[in-house]
């Protein structure tokens, strides 16, 4: 799977390779530390195979059951009402990965490469508390910024930029804003980790040779930092992806995701057998448009294995 | 890159001042000062009721994230076995897989067996997302830790479970802590999947939000921001102050 997130990246003790022996002795608490997990990767994988099960399904109105077996589901996100909703989607989560990772990277390489540990840990609390407060919080706190009376408005208004107020609430522009606030915390945690282990030798030898600090940080720290680049672009678009009450907040309905159309669906009309196959789709688009994204930047991403 | 900085503050600033508001607008600046909508939020019933379903969720899904989470990340660090690579996948999915799509997903599959919804598939749902973010920080953990200083108690006689008593889980208990610490904060400010899972009787804290701002425009959801901000940002930095969140985070220079 191309897009299998893993664990493995970094090993600075060098600790001995894991035991390969079958002997019980030799595995400790393997059996008991393994089981739970397992369970828990079972009912993932049910609860997956239940949207699966439920796309196929026909929906009978006004009930909960399911009726048989029916590809009409399919057929109908074909339909430009729901089409663009995806392409919207993809767009959406497109610019705002770019967006993050143009703003993100001066902030992880400030928050790596600073030497004053009061700046370091400021820059860390402010970018990672984003991540914690929740979507609502978050969200709701865009709206009292982007709305009509809100702090840009009056900003703006009263130092007499504008003289109406800018409509940003429930605008594609709006929606941008906010979710790049929720996934730039991300993008920079990760480009910090792939910065962080940069081997400043590198560098430095670069400087000994000559290069100034612009022309070492444009040809050896970037492409260094290529695989980083390429994992923060891509985690940002599958969390963008994932986003909810954003747009269904700052969006106010005119701007839907896929994740609003679900909700919509499956609250609102019920309709579960096709917010199921919306999210299947959805699951789709995000594996082929992260692969499309790879392979795109494969250049980046082996300039910087070292 | 102080601009920067300012982008991801703003909202928290704004927030804060349009909390003090004494009007009931979502406007700015205020014209008056008051700490009513502070009150309001303390005392509303959705509130206390989702503030207290949302501690027992995570609670419960942190402490189950834990405990599965550091027992799997031990056995991903030091074993090898068939299968090890899917079911690492498997767990760590929800990183790319949509909440939405896992509250779906839980939705039907507690229709389908007949289960009530009531907190079992909250906390399933909140387990299943956690799960990756205690994995991670565990296994950073272990990644950092000194393996000899386990085979030095071995050979002293000590068998596996003393090892592990004594040595690998004092050894461990900062990932183990910050680790729980994600997953708590995380399922507490989890919206998108208990919006799915929740019931009117279950809803949690963030749930209860949403429900709120649809309906009404007043300050009392900014008073309540703020509380959120100023609790998870004093969280953060003493847990920053104790445990290196850099550390754990894996942002710390190799060198």
């Amino acid at each position: 799977m191309l897009v299998r997130p893993s664990l493995c990246q970094v090993d600075p003790l060098d600790n001995p390779a894991p035991a390969l022996s079958a002997d019980v002795r030799r595995r400790p608490f393997f059996g008991l530390f393994t089981v739970p997990a397992v369970v828990v990767a079972i009912v993932f994988t049910i609860a997956m195979a239940a949207i699966l099960q439920y796309s196929v399904r026909a929906q009978i109105p006004g009930s909960l059951e399911v009726g048989g077996f029916t590809f009409t589901n399919l057929t109908a996100m074909l339909r430009p009402l729901y089409a663009r909703v995806f392409a919207d989607t993809v767009w959406l989560c497109l610019l705002t990965a770019v967006i993050s990772l143009v703003l993100g990277y001066p902030l992880a390489y400030a928050l790596v490469r600073s030497t004053n540990l009061t700046v370091k840990s400021f820059i860390l609390i402010v970018t990672v508390t984003p991540l914690f407060l929740g979507e609502v919080v978050r969200t709701y706190s865009w709206i009292v910024v982007l709305g009509n009376n809100g702090f840009v408005n009056s900003v703006l208004l009263k130092t007499g930029i504008i003289a109406e107020p800018l409509q940003l609430l429930f605008t594609v522009t709006g929606v941008t804003i906010a979710l790049v606030h929720v996934t730039l915390p991300v993008v920079v945690v990760m480009l910090a980790a792939a910065i962080s282990h940069i081997d400043p030798d590198y560098e430095k030898a670069a400087e000994s040779l000559g290069a100034g600090p612009f022309r070492t940080f444009l040809t050896v720290t970037l492409p260094l930092s290529g695989p980083g680049i390429v994992a923060g672009l891509t985690t940002a678009f599958a969390w963008t992806f994932s986003a909810f009450a954003t747009p269904q907040l700052v969006g106010g309905g005119k701007v839907n995701m896929v994740s609003n159309l679900v909700y919509q669906l499956g609250f609102a009309n019920f309709n579960f057998p096709f917010a199921a196959a919306l999210c299947v789709a959805g699951l789709l688009l995000t594996y082929l448009s992260i692969f499309v994204m790879r392979l795109v930047l494969r250049p980046m991403e082996k300039i910087g294995v070292h | 890159m102080v601009a920067i900085l300012g982008f991801i503050i703003l909202p928290a600033i704004v927030v804060g001042i349009a909390a003090f508001n004494d009007k009931a607008l979502l406007s700015f600046p205020p014209e008056q000062l008051s700490l009513r909508w502070f009150y309001k939020a303390i005392s509303y019933r959705d509130f206390q009721t989702g503030f207290h379903n949302g501690l027992i969720v995570m609670l419960l899904s942190s402490f189950i994230a834990l405990f599965i989470g550091g027992a799997f990340a031990f056995v991903i660090d030091r074993y090898e076995f068939r299968g090890k690579t899917l079911l690492e996948g498997l767990l760590l999915a929800p990183l790319v897989v949509p909440h939405f799509t896992v509250g779906l997903g839980l939705l039907i599959l507690a229709a389908q067996i007949g289960a009530t919804r009531g907190y079992t598939v909250v906390v399933v749902c909140h387990v299943i997302l956690v799960l990756p973010f205690v994995l991670r920080s565990v296994y950073i953990s272990l990644r950092n830790l000194d393996q000899r200083l386990e085979l030095a108690a071995a050979s002293l006689g000590s068998r596996p479970s003393r090892v592990l008593m004594t040595v690998t889980l004092p050894l461990l208990a900062p990932g183990l802590f910050s680790g729980w610490l994600f997953a708590a904060i995380l399922s507490f400010n989890e919206f998108t999947a208990s919006l799915f899972v929740t019931s009117q009787r279950t809803q949690t804290l963030p749930v209860a939000m949403y429900n709120y701002v649809r309906e009404y425009a007043d300050p009392t959801m900014a008073a309540l921001s703020v509380i959120f901000i100023v609790v998870t940002a004093t969280l953060l930095t003493v847990a920053n102050a104790y445990l290196g969140l850099g550390k754990v985070l894996n942002v710390e220079q190799a060198r």
